[in-house]
């Protein structure tokens, strides 16, 4: 059975698919989820795939007990997912907090659609991208990556499991309709060529003392204590002290809040994933994601083609957001374009971050970006 | 000249996290009886402390997993079951029991409680139910009854309770039964049967509010309440009474059935695996 469990070699998979094999690969154990057009396929795919490497597929009743069975089976010290596009998302929102709060890993895939609310289930759509990062109620931080193809389904699911429990923060894979049930070429790798990061356990044994939320390390990620392991641990939405215990005070609440946050920001150098092209001698620079990145570089190619002096930023990470990759590139280049499925949410990130002038070319979802509104920005500030 | 002993241990020490004492709980609640009775179960149950894990969702019952001196989990509003769940489908071996109050799994959690009843998944559940939302100061809820009064009921409830044995025995769990916390050795008793009896079992513990319901309802304090008890309950015996009579109304003078209602022995949801991986 051993060779079900990485399928090595190469495939003409959808999007879907490969991001269920990529987390087969990477020792996911545990799918709770709720059918979603577009995600479902994960699904199904898991459905079929989980028993047959000794994992658990379950189907929950929705996705507030689906997001919630993920944690329940993380805390037991089993790598676990959930699939879902928007609708989803917004009721999965409550237990994200929770997996914050509680630092317990796991990773969301959002096969995006056209949203808001019901919006257009069988269609694209980039507009969670705002949800997933404040989406859930107060202060705090979470990781999310944008994958371009079915490829990157594949690799990307992988790095949001071993950043997950690096740092023991939930990650969002923020697909979209388009990179979900594309088919194309995925290479998946030999056993041996797939990194898994596996989360750092206490060096302690089990005793009276133990303090799981106790941070010594300069990462600020406590060690991860697990059901059954014997610490007799306490896990708590509420705020809680380094033993773990609920403290109803703004000190203590500050202090916690603020490590949740700073976790991210400290770390953001190993999480953060961007590519560019035609960058180096770029005085128009295009930033792109997702589906929308492949357009944009078919755009940026024709322009270079026209003698046009623009190159392409391509989000991998989404957040946290690369600010200090902005701020080197505000240097050299004087204008903006950002082109992205929604009207205007990395924009707005993107215009914070630069000094100089960022146009958007949007659109509310239901249909890819196709290049030619693309080129027909960047020859308009071009001029 | 006789000075006072005071016990530098008590029996639970082990079970139950001294250091987080005194609770929260108001004078006259049940809560804690019912967490005594859990704590001395898990102790006789000669079951490995830490293979027993207590789940918990939000409100006065929910600061259960807080005071358990085991592995807890104090989870979000109504999300017990499935992050228990959850727990128990990672690693069987572990003991599941979520503790929570009749609002957080009868309303929010409504949900998740029927679908892992008919699942018949192996977790333990302990309801305490005391007719309303006491940690928000005593609002109407899904078990209080027709009439009686609450803050957000002001006029009355005009709404018709759950009658829980009976939603959990239409919804498929393998163990339903009741008790009221004046029955501890009865409620130690089934806890700890329940541990080793597969698949989805629920105990419905009635318990008294005297802060949240007690002073809306005419029920003077914790002590009045635990004689109206006494004096109305009937123990069924080989399911002489229907499912759909086990309904409750405290203020009427109507017997309150308790007992262990429904045993099944149906298997324990078991998830789908092929030959173990090499």
């Amino acid at each position: 059975m051993n060779d079900r469990v990485v399928l090595t070699g190469f495939h003409f998979m959808n999007g879907d698919h490969a991001c269920a094999e990529g987390a087969i690969a990477a020792g996911c154990r545990f799918f709770g989820g709720y059918p979603i057009t577009p995600s479902t396929e994960i699904a199904e795919r898991l459905a079929r795939r989980l028993p047959e490497v000794g994992g658990v597929f379950i189907q929950m009743e929705d996705e507030l007990g689906s997001m919630a069975s993920i944690l329940g089976a993380s805390a037991a010290g089993v790598r676990a997912m959930t699939a879902t596009s928007g609708p989803g998302l917004s009721l999965m929102m409550e237990n994200i907090g929770l997996a914050v709060m509680m630092e317990i890993p796991c990773v969301v895939i959002d096969v995006q659609r056209g949203s808001p609310s019901t919006g257009l289930p069988t269609m694209p759509g980039q507009s969670d991208i705002m949800q997933a990062r404040w989406g859930s109620h107060g202060d705090y931080a979470v990781v999310a990556y944008a994958p371009a193809s079915p490829q990157e389904m594949f690799d990307l699911t992988i790095l949001s499991f071993n950043i997950a429990d690096r740092y023991r923060v939930p990650v969002l894979l923020m697909a979209d309709e388009v990179v979900g049930h594309m088919v194309e070429r995925v290479e998946i790798p030999s056993k041996d060529e797939i990194e898994t990061w596996q989360r750092k356990h206490p060096d302690d044994t089990p005793g009276e003392a133990a303090s799981p939320f106790m941070v010594n390390d300069p990462d600020l990620v406590p060690p991860m204590i697990h059901a059954g392991d014997g610490y007799k641990v306490h896990f708590t939405g509420l705020t809680h002290d380094e033993l773990g215990y609920p403290d109803m005070s703004a000190e203590t609440h500050d202090k916690l809040v603020k490590r949740l946050m700073d976790k991210v920001k400290r770390n953001s150098s190993d999480i953060i994933r961007t590519e560019g092209y035609y960058l180096e001698d770029a005085e128009i620079a295009v930033i792109s994601y997702g589906c929308t990145a492949r357009s944009a570089r078919h755009a940026v190619r024709e322009a270079r083609e026209q003698g046009i002096p623009v190159g392409m930023l391509r989000l991998i990470s989404i957040w946290p957001f690369p600010i200090d990759v902005f701020q080197e590139l505000s240097n050299s280049v004087e204008k903006f374009i950002v082109a992205e499925m929604n009207l205007g949410q990395i924009s707005l990130e993107v215009e914070r971050c630069v000094k100089c002038p960022v146009r958007g070319v949007h659109h509310a979802g239901g249909r890819m970006i196709s290049p030619e509104p693309i080129l027909d920005a960047i020859l308009g500030v071009a001029e | 000249m006789k000075t006072a002993q005071i016990a530098e241990k008590h029996p639970l020490d082990e079970i139950i996290r001294a250091d987080r004492m005194p609770h929260i709980w108001c004078p006259g609640c049940g809560i804690g009886i019912a967490m005594r009775c859990y704590a001395q179960a898990i102790l006789d149950s000669g079951i490995p402390v830490d293979q027993q894990i207590v789940v918990s969702g939000i409100g006065c019952t929910g600061r259960v997993a807080g005071y358990m001196n085991i592995d807890s989990y104090h989870t979000t509003h109504g999300r017990a079951i499935p992050f228990a769940v959850g727990i128990k489908l990672a690693n069987p071996a572990l003991t599941v029991t979520v503790f929570s109050g009749d609002g957080d799994l009868a309303a929010i959690g409504g949900n998740h409680l029927i679908h892992a009843a008919r699942r018949n998944v192996d977790i333990k559940v302990v309801c305490i139910n005391n007719f309303n939302y006491g940690m928000t100061g005593g609002q109407s809820g899904p078990t209080t009854p027709k009439g009686a009064r609450a803050t957000t009921a002001p006029y009355g409830n005009p709404e018709l309770p759950f009658n829980l044995p009976y939603l959990l025995a239409a919804a498929g769990a393998n163990y339903v039964s009741r008790w009221t916390t004046m029955h501890v050795r009865q409620i130690r008793n089934d806890i700890l049967y329940t541990f080793t009896k597969p698949g989805f079992t629920f105990i419905e513990v009635l318990a008294p509010c005297p802060i949240g319901f007690g002073k809306s309802n005419s029920i003077e304090d914790g002590l009045a309440e635990m004689f109206l008890y006494k004096e109305r309950c009937v123990l069924v015996q080989d399911g002489d009474v229907r499912a759909d009579e086990l309904g409750i109304d405290l203020r009427e003078n109507l017997p309150i059935y308790v007992g262990k209602f429904i045993e099944r022995y149906q298997p324990p949801y078991q998830s789908i695996r092929m030959e173990a991986a090499g």
